[in-house]
């Protein structure tokens, strides 16, 4: 199918006075099948894009949710060449923008250009290096250029108004903002300085955000779209209920059905 | 950030976002210490009063007539808690104080590092978290022991391999979820700027030292530096003292582990090709699709599938040379030493003098001035070598 841009996205999300529910998951967790299926019901449930994640051994910006999810793809055999399939079975199925996560020295390894012009004739819309600091991003910002796709870069409440400016020149498709200071997991509350650092950042951009780390429950879908974010990020949430539905696939399915549709509609205001 | 910390094309800060912070807070601080009066004469008080500094160069005469070259050993086993790693656990460790942060964390393998980070933390009154992967802990548990005896809190990482790479996950996700009170002190020359050029200053007064010495010996420089490279920072330290003496050939010993044609080893230079791992574009040991892959040694301090980005350079440079030595090689060497100089090398530090034995057996080599690094004592490896030796203890 032909890809939607993230800018596309937002726009019919404000005319229709919502906020992007954006789920993330790992390819091939627990297994090809069964990822794939979780997808298509995630696109199923009306989420706006989808977060997709290649598994790699030492994922450092991670909790342990991610982390295992990692770990259950590789031990049911997913590789990278398989992600890329996985990619083409995910856009035959839609339209919606699709991001991926991932770390550096996958991308690296396969020679940048070739992973970039692989992701274009994918029509992924884009990707966000979770070990890549603007500092380092110069050959990647060309090459994804190149190849029309854009490069997500993560904002905390540690980042600058320096740093926020030096990244609102690169960055593409929305400004990733990680609500607590850490790596990613359910967390119980939204911080209270992440509302603050959403206000912070709209000062000095209109470029969407997107608030993800530690968003788990509607409440905190609400919270953030309140303080002015356009969107919610949300994955070990979701992941772990990948993990406690292993046994059980149906339920699983229903389980992220169930748990989707709710996050979606606190989107709506 | 005042540096981009490149050696040629390797380093560099390949970090998340969210570390940042805490990367330039700790660049500003060192290039500010660095170079502060007060700092150094304090860093070198540690040295001697605390650690045991200057250590010998010893002038291994037996082993010499052996071997037909004139071998010296630098006593870095002389060292307090057995080992270089003092060296830089003293740096950090005041740094972090300069800094006001209030928390050591730390890394470990076998645990050197991690007894290393724990008598600081104990001495300048920070609190020490050393994370330690399930499985070293299982196999280390005397230097687990070690570590809580002065104060330091022993965390098990019980994901991925389970053993020191995981372990430099954990502790950099800790770091980011704790940067205002905490500072990550990282044991050897790898991880994003400015780690390498820090952890290289904080080593560097072993090769001072040894430059000083074997002239004041001999009245010239050595024709050879032989030195063992998990991570580097031994390696790094005497190699800064002989680094632009052109004559004096550098040499790096990996760990071949049970042989090179395998996958069992932690050859990381000879083996392996650049990559991304834990802050910095190095050489690293990967797969085709750049998942890290998991190492093997007898020396856990070996036991790792990345290297210092300033050893990678060095090697693309040519101006060092990085061979491997399996176990079986190593252990002999611990014996020879042993048995020869009444001296217990570490395991790792073996690998080091096991080369240094092939290297003067060399007819080219015959009568060369050589000076190894002895990193390390084997009191820590007496478990493991029993075991190898078929001992029960």
């Amino acid at each position: 199918m032909t890809k939607e841009s993230y800018a596309q996205m937002f726009r019919n999300l404000e005319n229709n006075n919502e906020g992007a529910f954006i789920p993330f998951v790992v390819a091939g967790d627990p297994d090809y099948e069964t990822s794939l299926e979780i997808v298509k019901r995630l696109v199923d449930c009306g989420v706006d894009a989808l977060e997709i994640g290649f598994p790699f051994s030492d994922p450092v910006a991670d909790g342990a949710s991610v982390q295992e999810a990692d770990i259950r793809a590789f031990d049911s055999g997913m590789t990278i060449e398989r992600c890329f399939d996985f990619l083409e079975e995910v856009r035959r199925y839609t339209s919606i923008p699709i991001g991926l996560l991932l770390y550096y020295n996958i991308i690296y390894k396969h020679g940048i250009d070739s992973f970039y012009e692989k992701l274009s004739n994918l029509d992924i819309n884009a990707v966000l290096i979770a070990d890549l600091p603007p500092e380092e991003a110069k050959d990647v910002i060309d090459i994804s250029r190149k190849h029309d796709i854009e490069e997500i870069f993560i904002v905390s409440q540690s980042t600058s108004n320096e740093r926020i400016g030096m990244i609102t020149e690169i960055v593409g498709g929305f400004i990733y903002v990680a609500s607590v200071m850490g790596t990613t997991g359910v967390r119980k509350e939204v911080e209270n300085n992440t509302k603050e650092l959403i206000k912070r950042i709209k000062k000095h951009t209109d470029i969407p955000i997107c608030v993800g780390f530690g968003i788990s429950k509607e409440k905190h879908v609400k919270e953030v779209m309140d303080a002015g974010s356009n969107g919610a990020i949300v994955g070990s949430a979701i992941i772990n209920i990948i993990k406690e539905n292993l046994n059980d696939k149906n339920r699983l399915y229903d389980e992220i059905t169930k748990y989707t549709t709710s996050m979606k509609n606190a989107t709506r205001r | 950030m005042k540096y981009d910390g490149k050696f040629g094309k390797y380093g560099g800060v390949y970090v998340p976002e969210l570390l940042i912070p805490a990367i330039e807070e700790l660049e500003e601080a060192f290039y500010k210490f660095k170079d502060n009066e007060d700092f150094i004469r304090e860093f070198e008080e540690y040295l001697r009063e605390f650690a045991g500094r200057p250590t010998g160069l010893y002038y291994a005469e037996n082993l010499s007539k052996k071997l037909g070259c004139k071998i010296y050993l630098k006593r870095e086993d002389m060292l307090h808690t057995g080992a270089h790693k003092i060296n830089n656990t003293i740096g950090q460790g005041l740094l972090a104080k300069y800094m006001g942060k209030t928390r050591l964390i730390a890394e470990t393998g076998a645990g050197q590092h991690g007894i290393a980070t724990a008598v600081i933390g104990a001495k300048l009154g920070l609190d020490v978290k050393v994370f330690m992967g399930s499985k070293d802990v299982e196999r280390q548990k005397l230097n687990v022991f070690r570590m809580e005896l002065s104060g330091a809190q022993v965390e098990p990482v019980d994901i991925g391999s389970k053993t020191l790479k995981d372990s430099i996950n954990e502790a950099f996700r800790y770091w980011i979820s704790n940067l205002d009170t905490t500072h990550y002190l990282i044991g050897t020359t790898m991880g994003p700027h400015p780690y390498p050029s820090m952890v290289k200053f904080f080593q560097s007064v072993i090769g001072r030292e040894a430059r000083k010495q074997i002239i004041e010996r001999e009245g010239r420089l050595p024709d050879t530096v032989i030195a063992c490279v998990g991570g580097g920072s031994n390696a790094m330290g005497i190699f800064s003292g002989f680094v632009d003496d052109e004559s004096v050939e550098l040499i790096g010993v990996e760990a071949g582990g049970e042989g090179i044609e395998g996958l069992n080893h932690g050859a990381t230079i000879t083996k392996g090709s650049d990559g991304i791992l834990h802050g910095s574009l190095s050489i690293i040991l990967q797969n085709d699709e750049g998942q890290i892959r998991n190492t093997s040694s007898v020396s856990a301090g070996l036991d790792y599938p990345g290297v210092g980005p300033e050893h990678a350079y060095l090697h693309s440079i040519k101006r060092a040379k990085y061979v491997p030595i399996t176990n079986e090689e190593a252990l002999d060497a611990f014996k020879l030493l042993c048995q020869t100089e009444g001296i217990i090398p570490a395991l790792e530090s073996s690998h080091a003098i096991a080369y240094a034995v092939k290297y003067a057996k060399k007819e080219e080599n015959k009568n060369k001035t050589i000076i190894v690094n002895l990193s390390g004592r084997g009191d820590k490896d007496m478990f493991i070598v029993a075991k190898e030796l078929g001992v029960e203890l």
